[in-house]
């Protein structure tokens, strides 16, 4: 089976992106921006990075790329795409997950290993996640999540919020100022799917804790749930 | 057909967090300055469109501000029309109109 992972210039974390593919035992892709052709693969992963440089407002020029139109129609026949990062900043501003990424609250670039909890293990990304806090690296300057109140009820209502950030007693940093929300998330979000569940964005970047050999497994329980994902709904189609 | 140059004045919507702002206002105390408040730090984008007519220049930056220039989630925008030239005068020459 074959995953996309798309380079856009100014990507950073895709051949991280496609190691971690590999590690899952697929056949990785690495599918370029300039063209809407995304090869038959059964997943596509938008990477970390600063895509276009992050001018403008991080994500927004990649949204206008050729490959989004590929990864639009993609995610509207049910497919299933992962924005990690700067991909989840992507995923926001083409509208594909609801709710925006602000700068920081802190206005400093945060790079270190927080701690999140998966908000359920029935979806295609973390079905095989085994609910327990995931140590995992983040680095970022506009992570803070937003949406307005009406929109945060609605995600917690329907179950689009797949992560949140978590204090290591394991309950969810809900004060923005609290030092386990890295970035002032409101209701300690850390990534949020689209309605029909198909389309994911998150700010950790489990890729890079994809193999012991690189401190710790812990973001492989996303990468295979993700993978295997793609696998039923390859074989299902 | 004539130019027109607009600027796109683009700011965090009200309630938004602005850490920015946030910051500029902590550093007013080190110049002294007691009387200012209230600090909003956003975005302006310049640009020229040429059409045969201003509304219809206007229409295409009001399309540009709301799908590329702002986040409506959580950016306000005002489109200001800085100088209007038409290129077609009868005497071939150009002339500008600028407002302030």
């Amino acid at each position: 089976m074959r995953i996309g992972v798309v380079t856009f210039p100014g990507s950073n974390s895709d051949v991280d992106a496609l190691n971690a593919l590999a590690v899952a035992g697929v056949e990785p892709v690495s599918l370029w921006h300039e063209s809407p052709d995304l090869q038959g693969v059964a997943g596509v992963i938008l990477p970390g990075g600063f895509a276009y440089g992050d001018y403008l407002r991080a994500g927004v020029i990649a949204r206008f790329s050729p490959v989004m139109r590929g990864v639009t129609d993609f995610a509207a026949k049910g497919g299933l795409v992962l924005g990690i990062c700067n991909g989840f900043q992507v995923l926001a501003e083409a509208r594909l997950v609801p709710g925006a990424l602000l700068r920081n609250r802190s206005i400093r670039f945060a790079s270190k290993i927080v701690a999140i909890k998966p908000g359920r293990l029935d979806s295609p990304f973390t079905h095989k996640a085994t609910g327990a806090p995931l140590h995992i690296p983040i680095a970022h300057g506009e992570g803070c999540y937003y949406a307005d109140e009406a929109t945060l009820d609605e995600l917690e209502a329907s179950g689009q919020i797949l992560f949140r950030y978590v204090r290591a007693d394991g309950a969810p940093a809900l004060d923005p100022d609290d030092p386990a929300n890295p970035n002032g998330s409101l209701r300690a979000i850390a990534g949020v799917c689209n309605a029909a569940g198909n389309v994911a964005g998150l700010m950790p970047h489990p890729e890079r804790m994809s193999e012991s050999i690189l401190g710790s497994d812990d973001g492989m329980q996303l990468i295979s749930s993700f993978v295997e994902s793609a696998r039923a709904w390859e074989t299902g189609r | 057909m004539s130019e027109f140059r607009f600027a796109v004045n683009v700011l965090p919507k009200p309630g938004i967090l602005d850490p920015q702002g946030r910051a500029v206002e902590l550093s007013l105390p080190h110049l002294k300055v007691t009387t200012v408040s209230r600090v909003r730090v956003g975005r302006r984008v310049e640009l020229t469109a040429t059409a045969d007519a201003e509304s219809e220049a206007r229409a295409v930056v009001d399309g540009l501000a709301k799908e590329l220039l702002s986040n409506p989630l959580i950016e306000s925008y005002t489109i200001e029309l800085l100088e209007a030239t038409s290129s077609v005068a009868a005497a071939g020459t150009g002339h500008a109109v600028t407002r302030s």
